[in-house]
């Protein structure tokens, strides 16, 4: 589905990515991982169209990826990814009205409230069901994130890419978003790139592990070459329970 | 004894702390009024309390011996239709070039070396300009105050629109928006609390060339009211006018931010996100 030969991306003399080749099937579930500032979301940033490759060519069923964001790509960052101005249910149904009403984006009678149902259904998948009238401040980090993701999913992208999603919330909840992640991925079959910084969160999720570092370093010029992808792992999908069975015997909590 | 920068009054001294000072100018008006009364009764320069009430009486509850019109009034509405007028027009005017050029690179490029230019001209030195083109009647005022106030929210508005975080475009462009939708269903909604930020902000500007241009060329108005009684040394007039435009400020501002909070809740209560 997805393929990238040869890619570069440079940002005048800094080289950030470099000789990265790689192909995704569809319905893969892709975590990214490696240190700040190593390129994962640049490379995030690719796929999504906000930046476009220096060298080498990245094609979507065979041809390049957009040059802009586009319907078949979404996407959760980890902050600003909902619209402060709308309630929780109208941060969904934009999205219907995004589509239907291409001069106003704004829906009325029948068609709003076909949205409005096609919403609710999506915000209960997420959890969200008894907050459809807050407004995104109202919320805690945690359901705002479930919120972006409803919205993402509304009008059934292919690929759904998440910048450090929960980067900014609680384990515990943490926890929680990782396991609705999961389910979603598999009801709507997507396939998903996910940046983290949490390589115990990259193991975990996912079907594919991508590590990104550099292979070569000039202490004389630390910007002169780029990293790639070091390791690509197929990580195994673990039970939940059987992840902490393992995980409590690695770290067995003192009595 | 807690450290002065940790020290903040309760509610009750907070309000006296903040009337003392103006209890204090009161008062030393009134002794000064007072001391130079009593050595002259028919000093202009300081007048009492009774003899501002009763130039005020005469200006606004007595019909002028002159034209029959209730001076105080009508000053007041000309006063008010200009500034209205002028910062409405202005309002529109800065939303469309500030959101535009904000959310449009291409537009941008375009306007921005004239918007800055156009910022920097001081608008009193058009004035002239204005009165020659316009005449002087209502239209070269309310163009003064548009032309001094425009391009003041238009590059505020700019700077609000560029400083929207890039995730909330790049989100609804996933979601299938164009570029009508971007502007009007994301930017607009998010850009009108910070326009009546900017016109609250510009009151105070746009009411200093209402008060220019009326003390220059007008037949009517607060200004020209208080400059031409300067010329009888009108004291009595002049300091309840002065007060009469503070307090029509004071419940101008008032009443945007009362607009903003009640129109645009999320705003107030820190959407961060």
């Amino acid at each position: 589905m997805i393929e990238a030969q040869n890619l570069w991306k440079h940002y005048g003399d800094h080289v950030v990515l470099e000789r990265i080749n790689l192909k995704v099937r569809e319905g893969e579930f892709i975590t990214m991982v490696g240190t700040s500032g190593c390129g994962k979301s640049t490379f995030l940033k690719l796929l999504l169209g906000t930046e476009g490759a220096t060298r080498g060519t990245l094609t979507l069923d065979g041809n390049p990826v957009p040059d802009e964001p586009g319907l078949d790509r979404g996407i959760v960052f980890q902050q600003y990814s909902v619209f402060p101005h709308l309630t929780v249910l109208e941060n969904v149904t934009i999205a219907r009205a995004f589509e239907h009403s291409p001069l106003l984006g704004r829906l009325f009678g029948s068609a709003k409230r076909q949205a409005e149902d096609e919403a609710r259904e999506m915000l209960a998948s997420v959890g969200l069901a008894s907050a459809e009238k807050r407004y995104p401040h109202e919320l805690s980090g945690g359901m705002r994130q479930r919120l972006a993701i409803a919205q993402a999913l509304i009008r059934k992208p292919r690929i759904l890419l998440l910048d450090e999603p929960f980067g900014a919330l609680d384990p515990g909840i943490r926890a929680d978003m990782q396991e609705l992640v999961l389910s979603l991925w598999r009801k709507h079959k997507l396939t998903v790139f996910m940046v983290t910084h949490d390589i115990k969160e990259g193991f975990y999720l996912g079907t594919r592990l991508w590590v990104f570092d550099k292979t070569r370093y000039d202490p004389q010029a630390p910007h002169a070459y780029g990293a790639t992808i070091t390791y690509d792992l197929p990580v195994g999908h673990m039970d939940r329970a059987l992840y902490e069975e393992i995980d409590d015997r690695l770290h067995p909590v003192p009595a | 004894m807690k450290r002065l920068v940790n020290l903040s009054p309760s509610r009750p001294w907070a309000l006296l702390l903040g009337l003392i000072p103006l209890a204090l100018v009161l008062a030393l008006y009134l002794a000064g009024s007072d001391a130079r009364l009593t050595e002259n009764p028919n000093d202009k320069l300081l007048p009492s309390l009774e003899q501002m009430s009763s130039a005020l009486d005469r200006m606004a509850l007595q019909p002028s011996k002159r034209s029959g019109e209730y001076l105080f009034w009508t000053d007041t509405a000309a006063s008010l239709q200009r500034l209205g007028l002028g910062i409405g027009i202005a309002a529109i005017i800065g939303l469309l070039i500030g959101l535009l050029t904000g959310a449009l690179p291409a537009v941008n490029v375009a306007l921005s070396p004239l918007l800055t230019v156009f910022s920097l001209v001081p608008p009193l030195a058009l004035l002239p300009i204005l009165f020659i083109v316009f005449g002087l009647d209502e239209l070269s005022k309310v163009v003064l105050i548009v032309i001094g106030v425009a391009p003041f929210i238009a590059r505020d508005l700019q700077k609000h629109t560029l400083e929207m975080p890039r995730e909330q475009l790049v989100k609804a462009q996933t979601l299938g928006a164009n570029s009508m939708q971007i502007l009007f269903r994301v930017l607009l909604p998010q850009i009108m609390p910070r326009l009546i930020d900017a016109v609250r902000l510009s009151l105070g500007t746009g009411w200093l060339f209402l008060i220019a241009a009326e003390a220059i060329a007008a037949t009517d108005g607060l200004g020209y009211r208080i400059f031409l009684v300067r010329r009888y040394l009108s004291m009595d007039v002049i300091i309840p006018y002065v007060a009469w435009i503070t307090l029509l400020a004071f419940l101008l501002d008032m009443a945007l931010a009362w607009l903003s909070r009640r129109l645009y809740p999320w705003h107030h209560k820190g959407a961060a996100s």
